[in-house]
């Protein structure tokens, strides 16, 4: 199964392997892994499972789409490399996808 | 509430034939009678049309899977002021006041990037303090063994200081702000804190002048981190007619204001009514963490928002036509069992508490919602800390209206 790591703002790392078709959201929710609230679910309707993907990794995830692009941009913290973890679907292709938490979800 | 309204609410609600409930009677909400009404409308109209009411023709979203899907689509369902605004109540047009809560994108989203970063984490921490001994302080100066109405003493007092905070208000004149903020909302009627518009006009002239003075002083003087000075300096809003000034005004005080006010004061009620969750967060203080998003979601301080169709939509198997009135009552939304379990307990340890409709989703969602939660979180730290119980000693009084749900009265006692 691919592996996705969900890095704290403090830095702490949890691991997770995640089966393909579920999303990044979904993976933390079921792991109990700190610092992704998803208020709505999965809808793309709020934006409180926020992360920050690293460079290496934008072109295999994409970039948002025009929904989650609203979403983000009232983000407090959101970043030209940010996504909603909810929007991310898990694949093959990306096996190791590392993804960095912001300070708060809001 | 005595018995026989409840029971005459019961019997509306039961026997009136479906195209003739009409959920937005303000009497169903001060008599706290609205549950029966929207749990028959769930299960047999869950889309609803009500031809006829004291607001007009509307319908009616009462499920939280189609209230969601008329959240996600802004690009048919507007919440612009020019087609009536975000609440069931159209405004008269002449007194339309224009904030960012009723515009659509783009100019909705340009105007609320200005006031987001107020509520961003690293601010938030920085409020913490403040709110926190103002807590405090309003926690010890409340009377032992005497009964008082906790509503004034404690919920307002919490939410109007930390309005000032946020403005940068005078602190002494605290109380302008909330005085502002239920003339904004009031329901004209004889007796009431507003008998006419233009008593409502009145009063928002008032407080326009009072703050255009502290916008003056602010927008020759380096940018600050209060709402008066990012919006005297924002791009998208250092331009803003006196009226739109009004109405972000409005829109920041109200929405600051009662909702979280009656949040802080439904918790107190909630606990009462449900002595085991009492005892479950005397046991173990750190349920604060959950039991405050169930307070917001119990509570659901704003029932519904409205939207108005500007093309055909169709939701749950209906069609809504261009033009129509839409009304998603979050109220309900909260209370469906295919969405939430047991959704009429009130539990302060769920898994899920922060999936509720109370904040709103999409485009329009909160933006003070991580700062309502602190606020409570604060509050019932403190409150733990101090009080081993709060009884209420006797019935609340609740506000009569279809949109701002809350309380005016709770009779509390501390032992002490
Ligand atoms: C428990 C407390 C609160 C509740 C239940 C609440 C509820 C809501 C709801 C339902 C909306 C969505 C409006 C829509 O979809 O049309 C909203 C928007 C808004 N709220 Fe709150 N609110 C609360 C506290 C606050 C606080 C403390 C502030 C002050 C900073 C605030 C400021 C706003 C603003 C500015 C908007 C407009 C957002 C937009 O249109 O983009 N609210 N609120």
């Amino acid at each position: 199964m691919p592996r996705v790591t969900y890095v704290e703002y403090n830095g702490r790392e949890h691991g997770i392997e995640l089966e393909a078709g579920l999303s990044v959201m979904q993976g933390a929710i079921e792991n109990n892994i700190p610092g992704i609230d998803a208020d709505c679910g999965g809808e793309c309707a709020c934006a409180t499972c926020h992360v920050f993907v690293p460079e290496e990794w934008l072109a295999k995830t994409g970039t948002p789409g025009e929904q989650e692009a609203s979403m983000l941009g009232f983000a407090a913290t959101a970043q030209p490399n940010s996504r909603l973890a909810c929007q991310i679907t898990m694949s093959e292709a990306l096996d190791g996808l590392v993804v960095h938490m912001p300070e708060a979800q809001h | 509430m005595n018995a026989p309204v409840d029971m005459d609410h019961a019997r509306i609600a039961a026997t009136t034939p479906l195209d003739r409930l009409d959920p937005s009677n303000p009497a169903i909400f001060r008599d706290d009678a609205w549950q029966p009404y929207f749990a028959r409308l769930r299960a047999e109209a869950p889309v609803h049309h009500c031809p006829e009411s004291m607001f007009g023709p509307y319908w009616s979203i009462t499920t939280y899977k189609d209230i969601m899907q008329c959240e996600l689509a802004h690009k048919v369902l507007s919440s612009d002021s020019l087609h009536g605004g975000i609440s069931i109540r159209d405004r008269d047009k002449a007194l339309r006041l224009p904030m960012f809560i009723a515009m659509d994108p783009p100019q909705h989203d340009d105007q609320r990037k200005v006031v987001q970063p107020i509520v961003a984490p690293d601010n938030l921490a920085k409020m913490e303090g403040i709110i926190r001994a103002r807590a405090i302080e309003i926690l010890e100066g409340l009377p032992r063994n005497e009964t008082f109405n906790w509503v004034d003493r404690v919920s307002i007092e919490l939410t109007v200081s930390m309005l000032a905070t946020l403005f940068d208000f005078p602190q002494e004149q605290r109380r302008r702000l909330s005085h502002w903020s239920d003339c904004a909302t009031a329901l004209p009627m004889p007796g009431g804190l507003i008998e006419t518009e233009d008593q409502r006009e009145a009063a928002l002239a008032e407080m326009l002048g009072v703050f255009t003075g502290l916008w003056n002083e602010r927008v020759n003087a380096a940018p600050r981190p209060d709402l008066i000075s990012m919006l005297a300096h924002g791009a998208a809003t250092r331009n803003m007619t006196p009226r739109e000034f009004m109405g972000n005004l409005v829109l920041l005080i109200v929405g600051g204001n009662d909702t979280t006010r009656n949040s802080i004061s439904g918790g107190v009620l909630f606990l009462n009514e449900n002595p085991a969750e009492y005892a479950k967060l005397r046991a173990n203080p750190a349920l604060v963490e959950t039991m405050v998003p169930e307070i917001i979601r119990y509570q659901t301080p704003l029932a519904h928002m409205r939207r108005t169709a500007t093309a055909d939509f169709e939701v749950g198997g209906r069609t809504i036509r261009a033009g129509e009135k839409v009304v998603m009552w979050y109220i309900s939304g909260n209370r469906d069992p295919a969405a939430i379990e047991e959704p009429d307990r009130f539990l302060i340890d769920r898994k899920r508490p922060r999936q509720h409709l109370s904040f709103g989703f999409g485009i329009h969602r909160c933006v003070g919602n991580r700062l309502a939660e602190m606020q409570l979180k604060i509050l019932w730290e403190e409150i733990l800390q101090r009080f081993p119980t709060i009884e209420v000693v006797g019935k609340p009084q609740r506000v009569y209206s279809a949109f701002v749900h809350g309380i005016t009265d709770l009779p509390v006692r501390i032992p002490g």
